[in-house]
């Protein structure tokens, strides 16, 4: 199985950490990673997006053009990328930034208004373990202990509060998926 | 030593760092920053010197230096800079020394931008400064690799005292791939490798020694000196082109239909579309050049089997190593090319179909 994932967002929404944190879990349960960001200029209010894969074979090419995982945070990502999805792939959209959703046969669109929820939970910045949950909801691209793994050893010591806001985010991600 | 995930910027660094380099000099530049940032926060913490030089030309002049001291010394750069560092690198080849340059492309020419490109793989292989001379050119096509190149290049800097280059791009240090590290040498170790400079390197006379006359220089006023010198150079050359080559074959068989030809990043988006064929049912082979200079040209040759009507070339730039390809072929059959410009990468869908034209 290959994934091959696009997350984007405004710069400083995290659509880039949400590819690195599926690369990161996708090497620890032993598959072929590669993460690529794109480091071009971009207009304000644009998007900063990521190509992800995650792959049970060497990743070949890490620039991904047709993406099954649409991780869309803003209008201005849905617009660039969600047309590119293929068929039987899903599209993340998170609704607060996101007025016009679009549809496409046999593309599965999930929504929900992450900012909003992000700031229920307690912080904006877990917006998106969100979407992290969502993509562990919907596929079988990585598993939830590798991340809370992951997060804890990172975040135990350092900052507990917000390894804990992180983790509840994650599973109300996957909540929304079901 | 466990996998980690990191950029090919700070991985090259790390792994230079772990090869016994200890004097880093540079200016910064994207898209490799990262690796100078990198070089700055570790190499203080192994009792290293990272040094920001007032310009390129300073930065590997400061390498020229170090090297003539016998350490194992590295600088980096993007395009522009690297073509700034191009006299230094001819001193350093001309003096006989030891260095290493990570070049991480982005396009060109002029200032161009900051996408990946393969636009330089001339002023890599075939020069770049003045003279007659050669650098080592290492293509790495993935961040395991270009760390790996690391010390790969300092070993064969220190073994032919010769200026060994990797010649990288944008994405491979921009982007992020699980990479394992060769244990760190230690502190004993690298000191055993500088002192096997002793008996050229610029040093100190230390206790019991005999006195030394060792020089470091690129001059050579006497047309009867520098001729010898030269043809000396020569034959180190020649050695290296009979025992370096490095080159991976990628389903090269006697059925293949065609061969295609791409090194580093445009390799990885050459092997997609190779892989989508013969899935297909088709007999595409792949041959990728890990060294660029010296040129696996006979590798190419061997594989024009029967079947192989033609050869195919697809390269970041307008076309710089097909000239390479084209020796290698001699005229046996005819040699295609494809490329993009700008900055822009070519996708595994543009390569199939350029395949499929030509099959």
């Amino acid at each position: 199985m290959i994934y091959e994932i696009i997350s984007s967002g405004f710069g400083g929404q995290g659509a880039l950490t949400i590819g690195k944190f599926l690369a990161k879990a996708g090497m620890k349960e032993g598959k072929h990673v590669s993460w690529l960001p794109s480091y071009g200029p971009e207009m304000r209010g644009g998007t900063a997006n990521v190509s992800t894969v995650i792959s049970d074979k060497p990743v070949a090419s890490p620039i991904v053009s047709f993406p099954n995982v649409l991780v869309a945070l803003n209008q201005p990502s849905l617009d660039k990328f969600a047309s590119s999805v293929v068929k039987g792939g899903f599209i993340i959209a998170n609704e607060n930034l996101c007025p016009k959703i679009p549809t496409f046969e046999g593309v599965k669109t999930i929504s929900a208004p992450l900012s909003k929820i992000a700031t229920e939970i307690g912080s904006e910045m877990v917006l998106n373990m969100l979407a992290i949950g969502m993509v562990i909801g919907l596929t079988d691209m990585i598993k939830y202990e590798t991340i809370e793994a992951d997060l804890t050893a990172f975040l135990e010591k350092k900052n507990p509060k917000l390894l804990e806001l992180n983790l509840i985010a994650i599973k109300k991600g996957i909540d929304l998926t079901k | 030593m466990a996998k980690v995930l990191m950029k090919g910027n700070e991985a090259v660094a790390e792994a230079a760092i772990r090869s016994g380099c200890r004097l880093y000099f540079a200016y910064p530049i994207t898209p490799q920053s990262e690796l100078i940032e990198y070089m700055s926060r570790m190499l203080p913490k192994v009792n290293g010197t990272f040094l920001q030089a007032e310009s390129e030309v300073a930065a590997i002049n400061m390498v020229y230096g170090a090297a003539g001291a016998g350490r194992r010394v590295m600088t980096s750069s993007s395009s522009p800079g690297i073509s700034l560092k191009m006299e230094g690198i001819s001193y350093i080849a001309g003096a006989n020394l030891p260095a290493v340059i990570v070049n991480v492309q982005r396009g060109g020419p002029g200032l161009g931008d900051i996408q990946p490109a393969q636009g330089d793989y001339f002023q890599a292989t075939k020069g770049g400064g003045h003279g007659d001379y050669h650098t080592i050119v290492l293509a790495p096509a993935s961040v395991q690799e270009f760390a790996d190149m690391a010390s790969d290049a300092f070993d064969l800097a220190d073994a032919y005292r010769i200026p060994v280059m990797i010649l990288s791009d944008g994405m491979l240090g921009q982007m992020m791939e699980p990479v394992e590290f060769k244990e760190a040498k230690t502190d004993e170790e690298i000191a055993k490798l500088d002192n096997q400079h002793k008996d050229w390197c610029i040093h100190p006379k230390e206790e019991g020694e005999a006195p030394h006359h060792n020089e470091i220089n690129s001059l050579e006023i006497d047309p009867r000196v520098l001729e010898q010198h030269v043809l000396d150079l020569e034959k180190k050359y020649k050695l290296i082109e009979s025992k370096e080559i490095k080159v991976e074959e990628y389903n090269i068989n006697k059925d293949n239909d065609m061969v295609c030809v791409a090194f580093g990043t445009a390799s990885r988006i050459v092997r997609s579309a190779v892989d989508q064929l013969n899935a297909e049912g088709k007999n595409i082979g792949l041959i990728r050049p890990i060294t660029v200079w010296p040129y696996p040209y006979a590798t190419i040759a061997n594989a024009l089997h029967d079947k192989v009507k033609k050869v195919m070339v697809f390269e970041l730039n307008l076309g710089q190593m097909v000239e390479d390809v084209k020796l290698a072929v001699n005229g046996k059959v005819p040699v295609g090319f494809f490329g993009k410009v700008g900055g822009i990468v070519f996708t595994p869908e543009e390569i199939k179909a350029k395949i499929e034209e030509n099959l």
